[in-house]
């Protein structure tokens, strides 16, 4: 949310719409980008001065089996749409971004994940079968048992393969609209990695947030968020708490602050000591309040916490944020999240959100997750310190690419071309290099993102 | 600190103010495209700028202001073979002798069809863009000849006052938007349109003029006279009560 760009935008709402627009770009010499709803941090879904094909209009669900909890949908249909309706059948999407409002071809693209990475795995692996619309106009059927090959290259193939016509997956039973949440305040970096082997077995969703700006002894202080799901037969009252008005988020904040326009007063804290001040009153208040117990919250209330503010972003000013995310593996994570925790506070630039997470390995080709950690570090962006930040940036990732740690399309701004080829090895690169050139030999698709990662232009 | 200028067009740029843009453009690191309609000497002049710099910065477009149709086309080509647009400068202009006694239909029509709406033409294109994007500069090189109509060359004073008229227009369009809108006076430059004119007051360099132009572009200024001191000329002339400006040989 730092990068922008023009672009020709054509909003399809029908696969024969999406034909005419490759057929137009063909015809006119331009490379085309695929767009959702541009939830992505970085240039993933931008695609300079050529088109951009956004696939929000093709929303339609078009099938949806409460008995077995498979759902078949357009790639433009949300994360929001979606929960809505299976919700109310005693189901929930199984992995979910910290946004309801991405859309459902995005999450393919960039093969998603949610803060139970580590039990459920990626988006991708709730993926039974999706079509997909290569440049060349032909139609390929794809799932475990048939063209497996695109399978697992498509999903997080960041829209540079074809364009996902329809998605059939399954959804995770629930018996309560509500979760079990227990609230963990962490006095350290060490804590919270402990904090979250112990639970690791036995929760359904874990993420810690740090308060970046605590140092010394406390570096990486913070608080933990357990989630599970809770049994059939518990909740006394499912039929109310799985409808979806028991889910909307509050309208206003504190029973004031109407929340729509919260951004703007959020602006005045969004510099070093406004964010000091809100990381320490949230630390000290999760302390306060930890008394061990747990209490309940709504799905979308655990998940979605990116949407409480809406339009946060804004209040970051002109320049904008960047997120910095890095996946670790389990037995380097300690040292690296800490080192990156320094390396920040060296260069003065604390970042303003800081979240941790668990991940699993999965079976996609350009995967981002393995049997490790991940930390997501907010830098608010100005035109002074862009440059020092991609300074820092690159240092960062010098650490983690030491680690065999590895990096995310749908966040990343930073990393080189060859922070990328590092991360992702020969082999993986090569495989999908050739499955480019088979699904898009003119090599059409494009976006910012893959001519800054892979020169493709 | 001002925005710097990245990625311009410069429109008439073969030779004099819009040559010497396009090279004080490239001299700060900007990627240019220079649109004339005399090829040998536009691919002299990007390949001159080209070498100099040491990359390949400049970007020959050959192009006649006159040809309408061909621009909205051209100008998304080469928006995308920028990679984006920051800035346009429109400096094509004509300005053919007249004799005192000439009222040639037709050197007017190619006065206005050049200067005014080859101008108008070339910023609809670029207002189109900037507006939705909330950014970007229109610098239009206007003249000191359009701030009265004088009587050596009506037509071309009278192209010049409304190509001072449209981006006034514009400006109070995009102004809002965070566009900003320039025009530039310029006083004499010594170029191909002043060659053989005598006794010329405060004549400066295609190069000096192009520079205070960039600086006037980046610093968002409304109107610039070039070189400065022809604001007051300018003034002046502006308020010279008709009966008296006609007695006299201005």
């Amino acid at each position: 949310m730092s990068t922008s760009a023009a672009g020709y935008v054509f909003r399809p709402s029908t696969l024969e719409g999406i034909r005419e627009v490759l057929t137009l770009a063909r015809r006119t010499n331009r490379s085309v980008g695929f767009r959702g709803a541009g939830r992505s941090y970085g240039d993933a879904a931008i695609n300079a001065e050529n088109i951009v094909l956004d696939l929000t209009r093709m929303n339609r669900i078009l099938d949806w089996n409460p008995k077995t909890g498979l759902v078949k949908v357009e790639p433009g249909v949300t994360i929001k749409q979606l929960w809505e309706s299976i919700l109310p059948d005693g189901w929930w999407p199984a992995v979910v971004p910290g946004t309801m409002f991405s859309t459902i071809g995005g999450c393919v693209s960039m093969n998603i994940h949610g803060k139970n990475n580590f039990t459920l795995g990626p988006f991708g692996d709730h993926i039974l079968e999706f079509e997909l619309l290569t440049p060349e106009g032909e139609i390929f059927r794809c799932s475990r048992d048939e063209n497996y090959d695109i399978f697992r290259s498509a999903i997080g193939g960041f829209g540079m393969l074809g364009c996902f016509t329809s998605i059939k997956l399954k959804s995770k039973r629930v018996w309560s609209g509500l979760l079990d949440v227990e609230a963990i305040n962490v006095p350290s970096l060490d804590a919270m990695f402990d904090c979250f082997k112990e639970r690791l077995e036995s929760a359904d969703y874990l993420v810690g947030w740090i308060d970046t700006f605590a140092g010394g002894k406390s570096l990486g202080r913070g608080v933990i968020h357990r989630a599970n799901y809770i049994d059939q037969g518990i909740d006394p009252n499912p039929a109310q708490t799985l409808r979806v008005e028991h889910q909307q988020l509050p309208d206003t904040i504190l029973g004031i602050l109407p929340k729509a326009i919260l951004w703007k007063f959020m602006k005045f804290f969004i510099n070093n000591p406004g964010m000091r001040l809100i990381n320490m009153i949230k630390f000290r208040a999760s302390r306060l309040l930890d008394r061990g117990g747990t209490f309940r919250q709504s799905h979308a209330a655990f998940a979605f916490l990116l949407d409480y503010v809406p339009n946060w972003e804004k209040s970051y000013g002109k320049g904008g944020l960047i997120q910095y995310q890095s996946f670790v593996p389990k037995d380097e994570a300690r040292e690296v999240f800490r080192k990156q925790l320094q390396l920040c506070k060296t260069y003065k630039y604390p970042p303003y959100l800081a979240v941790f997470k668990r991940h699993r390995p999965d079976e996609f080709l350009m995967s981002h997750a393995l049997d490790g950690y991940s930390l997501a570090l907010d830098f608010k962006i100005t035109k002074r310190n862009r440059e020092r930040i991609w300074k820092l940036a690159a240092e960062m990732n010098k650490i983690v690419l030491k680690a065999s740690g590895r990096f995310y399309f749908a966040k990343d701004s930073t990393l080189s071309s060859e922070d990328a080829r590092a991360f992702l090895g020969e082999k993986a690169l090569e495989e999908f290099a050739v499955m480019k050139r088979r699904l898009d030999p003119s090599g059409m698709l494009e976006t910012n993102l893959a001519r800054r990662l892979f020169g493709t232009s | 600190m001002p925005d710097k200028i990245t990625k311009a067009i410069v429109v008439g740029a073969s030779s004099g103010i819009g040559a010497a843009i396009g090279e004080r453009l490239v001299t700060q690191g900007a990627q240019v495209a220079l649109l004339a309609r005399r090829e040998e000497e536009l691919y002299a002049l990007c390949n001159r700028i080209n070498e100099h710099r040491g990359e390949d910065l400049a970007l020959p477009v050959v192009h006649d202001v006159r040809e309408r149709k061909t621009i909205p086309g051209l100008f998304q080509d080469i928006t995308t073979r920028l990679g984006g647009l920051d800035a346009i400068f429109f400096t094509a202009g004509v300005m053919p002798h007249v004799e005192p006694d000439e009222y040639s239909t037709d050197k007017d029509a190619l006065m206005i069809e050049v200067n005014t709406i080859g101008a108008m033409a070339w910023f609809n294109e670029a207002s189109k863009r900037f507006e939705r994007l909330n950014k970007g500069r229109i610098v239009g090189i206007s003249s000191i000849a359009g701030d009265r109509g004088r009587r050596r060359n009506p037509a071309y004073s009278t192209s010049k006052a409304a190509m001072n008229t449209y981006l006034e227009s514009l400006r109070n369009r995009l102004g809002v938007k965070g566009v900003s809108v320039t025009t530039i006076k310029p006083g004499f430059v010594d170029t191909a349109m002043t060659k053989g004119m005598s006794g010329l007051l405060w004549m400066i360099s295609p190069e000096k003029a192009a520079g205070k132009i960039v600086r006037a572009a980046e610093k968002k200024k409304n109107t610039a006279y070039v070189p400065g001191q022809w604001r007051l000329v300018g003034t002046i002339i502006r308020s010279i009560p008709s009966f008296l400006f006609k007695r006299l040989n201005i």
